[in-house]
C-alpha cells in the first residue's frame, strides 16, 4: 500500500438547484479513522461520494483534493450500507471481481488469505444467499481490502446488521483498515464513540470536531469514557434541529 | 400440488359444461362436436396430428431460438451504444405498429411455403418481447453496483459483460418466458397464409371441410404444445438464473 494521504474537502453542493450541503470545509487526517456523524439528510452521503468521484448528479463548486497532490482516483475503495455482492458469484470471486472488471488477472491466493482474515476461510465457495448478514458484509470488507488502496471510505457500512454483528465488525474493520485514511459516515452515536481518532459533526451549520475520549480506538463500548462521550455526542445531534 | 388439483377440477369443469351445452342444445357435430367426439377424432388421427405437429414443433423451436439470439444481441447492443440506442429504438416501437399478420403473405413470398417464412413470422412476433425485456432490465442495473464497478475503475465493456448482463439475465428469462407463448402464434399465423403441413394447416383444412371436431382435436394438441414449452422455458430460466 502507498502512504495514505490526508483528504480535504471545501465548497458547497447543490442538486438540481436545492442546497444539499454547505459551504464547509472538512479535513480526514492522514491513515486515521476520522467518523462523520449527522443528522439524516444534511449531505453526509453526497460527501462521501463526492470523495470516491461519484454523484454526478451533484453540482459541486468547491476543491476535493489528497494532500499528497496525487489525484484519488484509483486509490479510494468504498463500502456502503448494503454489501452490493453479485448473487450470481461465490465469495471468493466477489472479492477479485475489482481485478476482473479492470481487465486484470484476479489474485486467487490474495483473496483467498483476506477472506481468511475476516473469519470466512469456509465460507471461500458460497454464494451471498448462502451466507448470513454479517458474513455477507465480512465478504464486502474483504472485497474493500483486497486492492490495498490507501483511502476507504464506508457508508454507515454496518448500520442493516444486529448489535453483535455490528460491534466484531466495527473491532474486525478497525484492525483490518489501520494505517488507511477511513471516512466513515454514520448516524450512530455509539459507533463514532468507539472508531473514530476524530469524530466530525455534520450539521446544517457545517462540521465542528468533537475531540473523542483518549484511550486508543476502537474503544471498549461499555467503558464509562466512552459511553459518556457517546451521550454528548448524542446531545450535541439532538440539538442540531 | 394443490395448483395442480384446481388446474384439473376447472378443465373438468369446463369440459363437462361443454359437453352439457352440446347435448342440451342438440348442436350437430358440424357447428360444435363435444369433447368426447373430440378426443375420439384426437385418438383416431393421432398419427395425423403427430406428423402435422412435428412439423409446428420445429418451426416454433427454430422461430424461438434464433428469436432468443436475435433478441439478446440486439438488446445488449441497444445498452451498450446510445448511438445505436437513438437510431434503432424507435425502429423497434415502429416495428411492432406494423401488424405482424398483414406481413405474413409477403413472408410467403418472399421464403416460399416451408419452413422459413413460418420461423420468420414466429421470430417477428417474438423479438420484439424478448429484446424489450432484456433491453429494460439491462437498462435497470442496481446504482450501487454501477458505483462500485466505478470506484474500482471497470472499463465500460467489462461493466457490460460482468455485471450488466448477468444483472439482467432474469429479465430475458421473462421475455423468453413470453416468447415461448407468441412464437406458436407466429407459426400458425404462418401456417394459414399458406403451407401444406402443420397444425395450423390442418386447422384450416378440418374447417373447411366441416371436420370441426379434428379441428378441435389439432387445437388442443397446440394448446397443450404450447403450455408445454412454456414450462420448459420456465423451468430452464428457473435452474439457470433464479436459483
Amino acid at each position: 500500500m502507498n502512504a495514505a494521504p490526508a483528504l480535504h474537502l471545501s465548497g458547497r453542493a447543490t442538486i438540481g438547484g436545492a442546497p444539499i450541503f454547505g459551504p464547509l470545509s472538512l479535513t480526514a487526517r492522514a491513515g486515521k479513522w476520522t467518523c462523520l456523524l449527522g443528522p439524516s439528510g444534511v449531505g453526509k452521503s453526497t460527501l462521501l461520494r463526492l470523495l470516491g468521484g461519484l454523484g454526478d448528479e451533484v453540482v459541486f463548486e468547491g476543491k476535493v483534493a489528497a494532500d499528497d497532490g496525487a489525484p484519488l482516483d484509483g486509490r479510494v475503495a468504498m463500502m456502503a450500507q448494503g454489501d452490493l455482492l453479485m448473487p450470481w458469484l461465490d465469495a471468493i470471486s466477489n472479492v477479485t471481481l475489482g481485478a476482473r472488471l479492470r481487465g486484470q488477472p484476479p489474485q486467487h491466493d490474495r483473496a483467498r488469505a483476506v477472506l481468511e482474515r475476516v473469519g470466512l476461510a469456509g465460507h471461500l465457495a458460497k454464494r451471498p444467499h448462502a451466507l448470513s448478514g454479517g458474513q455477507r458484509q465480512r465478504v464486502a470488507l474483504a472485497r474493500t481490502l483486497v486492492e490495498d488502496r490507501p483511502v476507504v471510505l464506508l457508508d454507515e457500512p454496518f448500520s442493516a446488521l444486529d448489535a453483535r454483528s455490528r460491534a466484531l465488525m466495527q473491532d474486525l474493520a478497525a484492525e483490518l483498515l489501520a494505517g488507511r485514511t477511513v471516512l466513515h459516515v454514520t448516524h450512530d452515536a455509539a459507533e463514532a464513540a468507539r472508531l473514530g481518532h476524530d469524530v466530525l459533526l455534520m450539521t446544517r451549520r457545517g462540521i465542528t470536531s468533537i475531540p473523542p475520549p483518549q484511550a486508543p480506538a476502537p474503544r471498549r463500548f461499555d467503558a464509562p469514557e466512552t459511553l459518556a462521550f457517546q451521550a454528548r455526542l448524542l446531545r450535541l445531534l439532538m440539538e442540531a434541529e | 400440488m394443490t395448483a395442480t388439483l384446481r388446474i384439473v377440477g376447472v378443465a373438468a369443469l369446463g369440459l363437462l359444461v361443454w359437453q352439457a351445452v352440446v347435448t342440451l342444445a342438440a348442436l350437430p357435430r358440424f357447428i360444435l362436436p363435444g369433447p368426447s367426439l373430440v378426443f375420439s377424432t384426437l385418438w383416431s388421427s393421432r398419427a395425423l396430428i403427430a406428423e402435422h405437429a412435428a412439423v409446428t414443433a420445429i418451426e416454433v423451436l427454430v422461430g424461438l431460438g434464433l428469436g432468443a439470439v436475435l433478441g439478446f444481441l440486439s438488446a445488449i447492443l441497444l445498452a451498450a451504444s446510445p448511438v445505436a440506442r437513438s437510431f434503432l429504438r424507435p425502429m423497434l416501437v415502429f416495428s411492432q405498429a406494423v401488424p405482424v399478420f398483414a406481413l405474413a403473405p409477403i413472408l410467403t413470398l418472399w421464403l416460399g411455403y416451408g419452413l422459413w417464412s413460418k420461423v420468420a413470422m414466429a421470430l417477428l412476433i417474438i423479438y420484439f418481447p424478448v429484446t424489450s425485456a432484456f433491453f429494460d432490465a439491462l437498462m435497470r442495473t442496481p446504482q450501487g453496483w454501477l458505483e462500485l464497478a466505478r470506484v474500482k475503475n471497470a472499463t465500460p465493456g467489462r461493466l457490460l459483460w460482468r455485471i450488466r448482463v448477468p444483472a439482467a439475465l432474469p429479465g430475458f428469462g421473462s421475455g423468453l418466458r413470453l416468447a415461448a407463448v407468441y412464437a406458436p402464434i407466429g407459426a400458425i399465423i404462418g401456417e394459414w397464409v399458406g403451407a401444406s403441413r402443420g397444425l395450423g394447416y390442418l386447422m384450416l383444412l378440418a374447417n373447411g371441410r366441416a371436420k370441426i371436431d379434428l379441428m378441435f382435436a389439432a387445437l388442443i394438441v397446440l394448446a397443450v404444445l404450447t403450455l408445454l414449452l412454456h414450462a420448459a422455458v420456465d423451468a430452464l430460466c428457473r435452474r439457470l438464473w433464479d436459483a
